[in-house]
């Protein structure tokens, strides 16, 4: 590690519409470590990044490559200097072939054609460098997403690479391939090139980094050496205040309601779809969570969209209390009283342009049909009412939801749905790609509607969250329903037993 | 400063800019370009004129941006535009006292045409390009089996008023124009449906989740632009006195879309202006107006048209503009970058 930073930023800031995105943000990089940079969601860290690959421009400040202050209006010219990106997706074509894709844009040509040879031998060569052997010649897509990742690595330090900047590039790893881009990352950092990287995951940070700085609130929290710095503080720098609620702590501790309390609200009798889920039987009662914990293509997800009529049954009969009733679309099922927040809040979620405002009132309005209007006087009032409870950080109603954090989007679905006054909720992964914090606030705000009589059905990759907060809990695996437990009966290892197949 | 840069960023600035430009250079050719007179009891003038000649344009154009919004696109128009003045000619050749009745059938038409596009569209899930594309072609051919491949003169003067009369000193057409975009304007903004065609246009797998039957929204666009493409008709038959099955509303629809876009609303759908579609409209009627005031030989008038819808599309792309503010803020931080240094020690 040498004394003088390769890249370094003074002061930086930048403001979005109504947001401070960056208030006089000091960074520095050294050549030949590995930076982890953290940060809760809307801390900074993709604004930062941002702004150093030339995507934005900030408004104040200096950023100084090798000790010269540098200016890039676009990531070309970042990209000419030496800073390579590489963006949580794979952006490379998966029709072309490696060696393509590796000097994509830069082909080196031999009298006036495309000189294969020599980036066939290129391409292998770069490769080789990261400790990585292929067919340079096959299709991308031939190969895993974790292969494809090295190949986006090469490309990016093939020429003259100073600079790498990693954002979340393990999201859609399995462990052994975190394990080998983080050989990799290692083998980089000893030819002097300086890796930024960024993450939202604990363990794989304290792996890696030399050194680790915290962002908060588009401000440097602070910079530390990794091996000065234990989990637990960086957690509290990440937060800094937040803690579980003290209803979350008894949702984990005290007995639930008795389970067979209430009749059920809706009721899934042998609901399925050939190719999509197995027949399944689930039910909802008032005031409790169900919670549904599998694994990814377990079929979580599409059982709820069965139940809400997204996605059409072709077995089994639904029941609304005791009365059949048939789920033919979403139409059917928010005219009974559901309500869905979807996975894919982007592009299943909200409506990115409209404001705040339009995207709560829209699930009412479109209940009430396009010919009873709610009057602007009205969607205001609700909207801030909504805003206020929720405590959606926003400058006000009229801010275009797709501007505003994870978290806040969430909780503006939350009472796109709460407005409607359903009878029952679904929540499919609520709390994905939230910080902290605002998972806590939430799952917290679910649970106290939920004392007022709602039903939920709660999905969540995270068992341990499925346990916290579930009455009961149906385990899914391979989209059939496998066991069904009461909430606090049972630990996470026991749930995650019966998801790996073992026996109730 | 601050205010104009302000006005600037409003999805109007642009447009309105464009049409004052044009008239400022028709002012410049002729003094007395703006002057409008009293003749008759009707207003005359070179305004009144452009207005007349636009009305047909904004009317088809506001029914076009609905369907944009929604992400779609109608090439049928001009084609409907045809049938619409067929259907009324060929009532009026034999009954010229049935003027309701020409009026009506005109209209229906219209209303089939736009249930038929919607149709293919909202229920059988065609492209909405390809599935106009159907009607745009066969429409033209209907339009001739009903004129007999003639084209129909329209003697009725109960008809011709509609395209070529004046109603309390201004011209029916444009009457009509103000007409159907103030009931457009309300219909969005006093029910839901604006909302509806926005979400549909920005984000249509969100709309299908929230309950929304979307499919019923987007029908109804299409039926409305073959309302306002029937109403168009009318008021373009009315004013040629004629029906040509051939030639009526062609390339009407380019036209429109054009107004649309130049207007602000984008193809990609989601938010749209109505105020900036009849701009845009007015900014295409001014256009060729100008064109023939200031001499441009009749041969080159579409070149220099071209090139002017050019240089407004480009103005108003972010990404021209971001161009341009990125180099002149480079070029005025070159300039002062020694004061800036100073002054950050």
């Amino acid at each position: 590690m040498s004394d003088s930073p390769i890249l370094e930023t003074v002061g930086i800031s930048k403001t979005f519409p109504g947001v401070k995105a960056l208030q006089g943000v000091d960074f520095r990089l050294f050549p030949g470590e590995i930076h982890t940079l953290m940060g809760q969601n809307g801390a900074g860290k993709s604004t930062l990044i941002n702004v150093l690959t030339g995507v934005h421009a900030y408004d104040a400040g200096e950023i100084r490559l090798g000790g010269q202050p540098v200016q890039f209006d676009t990531p070309l010219e970042a990209e000419a200097a030496g800073i390579r990106t590489l963006y949580q997706e794979v952006n490379l074509c998966p029709n072309l072939s490696v060696a393509e894709n590796v000097f994509a844009g830069r082909h080196l040509k031999r009298r006036g054609a495309i000189d294969w040879k020599t980036i066939h031998a290129r391409a292998e060569a770069a490769l080789a460098e990261l400790n990585v052997s292929l067919d340079v010649t096959r299709s991308l897509d031939a190969y895993p997403i974790a292969v494809q990742q090295m190949v986006a690595i090469a490309r990016a330090v093939s020429v003259d690479a100073r600079v790498l900047i990693l954002d979340e590039p393990t999201s859609s790893l399995d462990d052994g391939e975190v394990a080998r881009l983080f050989d990799v990352l290692r083998k980089l950092k000893q030819s002097g090139i300086g890796i930024l990287f960024v993450t939202h995951f604990l363990e794989q940070t304290y792996a890696v980094s030399d050194r680790i700085t915290v962002m908060r609130n588009g401000e440097r929290e602070g910079e530390y050496l990794a091996k000065d710095l234990p989990v637990e503080e960086l957690v509290a720098k990440m937060v800094g205040h937040a803690r579980m609620t003290e209803r979350l702590k008894r949702a984990a501790t005290e007995a639930p309601t008795p389970v067979d309390a209430a009749p059920p609200l809706f009721e899934m009798r042998g609901v399925g779809r050939r190719g999509l889920m197995n027949p399944i039987d689930l039910d909802v009662r008032p005031g409790q969570i169900l919670g549904l914990a599998g694994l990814l293509g377990s079929g979580r997800t599409e059982t709820a969209k069965l139940l809400f009529g997204a996605e059409k049954s072709d077995a089994g009969t639904m029941l609304a209390g005791t009365k059949r009733v048939k789920m033919r679309s979403p139409h059917d099922a928010v005219r009974h009283g559901i309500g869905y927040c979807p996975e894919d809040r982007k592009k299943e979620g909200i409506v990115a342009d409209l404001s705040i405002r339009e995207n709560i009132v829209f699930a009412l309005q479109a209940r009430r049909g396009w010919w009873r209007a709610i009057s602007k006087a009205k969607q205001r009032e609700m909207a801030d009412e909504y805003i206020k409870m929720l405590g959606i950080k926003a400058r006000d109603a009229e801010t275009p939801i797709g501007l505003l954090s994870g978290g806040n989007q969430q909780k503006a679905l939350l009472a796109r749905w709460l407005a409607t006054e359903p009878k029952m909720l679904i929540l499919d992964e609520p709390t994905r790609g939230i910080d902290v914090a605002a998972k806590f606030e939430i799952m917290d705000r679910v649970l106290a509607l939920c004392a007022k009589g709602l039903g939920m059905l709660f999905i969540s990759s995270e068992v341990s969250e499925v346990v916290r907060v579930s009455h009961r809990i149906a385990v899914l695996r391979d989209r059939r329903k496998v066991a069904e437990v009461a909430g606090n009966a049972v630990t996470e290892d026991q749930v995650y037993q019966l998801i790996a197949g073992g026996e109730q | 400063m601050k205010a104009i840069k302000a006005a600037l960023q409003h999805s109007l600035a642009w447009p309105a800019l464009t049409l004052v430009l044009l008239i400022v250079l028709d002012v410049a050719h002729r003094a007395d370009f703006l002057a409008i007179t009293m003749l008759d009891g009707h207003l005359f003038g070179a305004p009144i004129d452009i207005l007349n000649r636009a009305a047909p344009l904004v009317i088809v154009s506001l029914g076009m941006t609905l369907v944009i919004a929604t992400r779609g696109i109608d090439i049928s128009v001009g084609a409907v535009v045809a049938i619409a003045g067929a259907a009324a000619a060929t009532i009026l050749a034999d009954a010229p006292s049935q003027v309701l009745l020409a009026v009506g059938a005109a209209l229906a038409v219209g209303l089939a045409a736009g249930v038929w596009n919607g149709l293919l569209v909202a229920f059988v899930g065609m492209q909405p390009i390809i599935a106009t594309l159907i009607l745009m072609v066969a429409g033209r051919g209907v339009a001739q089996l009903l004129t007999g491949g003639q084209i129909i003169p329209i003697g009725a003067p109960g008809y011709l008023v509609l395209g070529g009369g004046f109603l309390a000193r201004l011209p029916c057409a444009v009457w009509a124009a103000m007409a159907v975009t103030a009931a457009t304007a309300i219909l969005m903004s006093r029910t839901a449906l604006g909302l509806f065609i926005r979400a549909i246009g920005v984000n249509p797998v969100a709309t299908r989740l929230v309950g929304l039957r979307a499919s019923a929204i987007v029908f109804s666009v299409y039926v409305f632009s073959g309302l306002t493409a029937a109403i168009a008709g009318v008021l373009m038959s009315s004013n040629v006195r004629s029906a040509d099955g051939n030639n009526a509303g062609l390339l009407l629809e380019l036209d429109a879309i054009l107004a649309v876009t130049l207007g602000g609303t984008s193809l990609t759908g989601g938010k749209f202006s109505l105020a900036g579609t009849v701009l845009g409209a007015l900014i295409i009627q001014t256009l060729t107006y100008t064109t023939y005031s200031i001499g441009v030989p009749p041969e080159a008038t579409l070149v220099v048209k071209a090139i002017v819808v050019l240089l407004v599309s480009v103005i108003q792309s972010a990404t021209a503009r971001a161009f341009v503010v990125r180099h002149v803020r480079r070029a005025l931080a070159f300039a002062q970058t020694k004061p800036v240094s100073e002054a950050a020690k």
